[in-house]
């Protein structure tokens, strides 16, 4: 992965498309005119944007809860320091798992260090996943615990590149 | 949702393309035409099944500062400090969560070191410990959401 620095037109194009395309035929096209960039122009730079893995990817964000998937876990399990990258590979390959860091321990109240975000339809259905990660996990697994969210208190999408 | 609409969420979740013509190159991918795609791409945003449709920004490689926090907030003053922490406009996601440390919240800054400034003054405002928990790392993320 190249590292990248941006520049001014980056962050405006960044600007432009933090909230989404455009739903044009040519939406690239569109982004330029706004900006008085060139379309090619505003398509290299999205294009090296891609490669160099600023942006993660393009195409649809979905809402998970919408989809029905209401029932969302914060997973976090306190495993060896040495394993938890190679645990944590393993984690995220699991198709339920939207998200999956490594994280410090704040002992002794917070023993965690693996932090998985889980998704399902149902109770039972996020539990089957936290037995999944456990074994996977195997005897690396010290302790864990699943947060469940209780209410939302503020929900503002980051908004980035100013 | 039908069958076009689960086939446009299951495969389009990342790879939509940097043409002139995306939606009608992504279009015939999925087997159906640019317009009945950007059509439904619109009602599923109107409808709310999508929340985005777009890139995703990988928000630390724009030079920003994030960071996931946490608080053990007595219930008598939950109230009180989900207020003073949702005031911050720094702080972009707050949720309540069922453990001893309750309350969790995502920190987003411009400038990195601006983090430890905001956690300080959430500190000094609550009169509370903030649990800092930035990530050290990411582990890939293989498959996507089916539906």
């Amino acid at each position: 992965m190249i590292e990248l620095t941006i520049d001014v037109d980056d962050r405006r194009i960044i600007q432009a498309t933090q909230t989404g395309l455009p739903l044009t035929p040519c939406p690239y096209h569109t982004i330029a005119e706004q900006l008085g960039l060139s379309a090619d122009e505003v398509m290299g730079r999205l294009q090296r944007m891609l490669e160099s893995g600023i942006i993660r990817r393009i195409g649809a964000v979905p809402n998970h809860y919408a989809l029905g998937f209401k029932m969302n876990g914060m997973t976090v399990w306190d495993v060896p320091d040495e394993q938890v990258d190679d645990l944590g590979q393993g984690v995220g390959q699991l198709d339920f798992v939207s998200h999956c860091y490594c994280r410090p321990r704040h002992l002794p109240q917070w023993p965690y260090n693996l932090f998985a975000m889980v998704h399902a339809r149902t109770q039972s259905q996020v539990e089957e996943q936290i037995q999944q990660i456990a074994e996977l996990l195997g005897d690396f697994n010290r302790g864990h615990r699943t947060l469940y969210s209780t209410r939302i208190l503020k929900k503002t999408g980051l908004r980035i590149g100013k | 949702m039908d069958a076009i609409d689960r086939k446009i969420i299951n495969n389009l979740q990342g790879g939509f393309p940097i043409s002139e013509r995306p939606y009608a190159d992504a279009a015939k991918q999925l087997g159906i035409t640019e317009n009945v795609l950007i059509d439904r791409i619109t009602q599923l945003l109107e409808q709310g099944m999508l929340s985005r449709f777009g890139p995703m920004y990988h928000a630390e490689r724009l030079g920003g500062g994030l960071t996931l926090a946490a608080l053990c907030v007595p219930e008598a003053d939950f109230e009180e400090v989900a207020a003073q922490v949702n005031a911050f406009p720094e702080v972009a996601h707050n949720y309540a969560r069922d453990h001893e440390l309750n309350m969790w919240f995502v920190v987003a800054t411009e400038l990195p070191e601006r983090i430890d400034e905001v956690i300080s003054e959430i500190e000094a405002q609550t009169g509370l410990s903030v649990y800092n928990m930035p990530k050290q790392a990411e582990y890939y993320i293989g498959l996507q959401l089916k539906v």
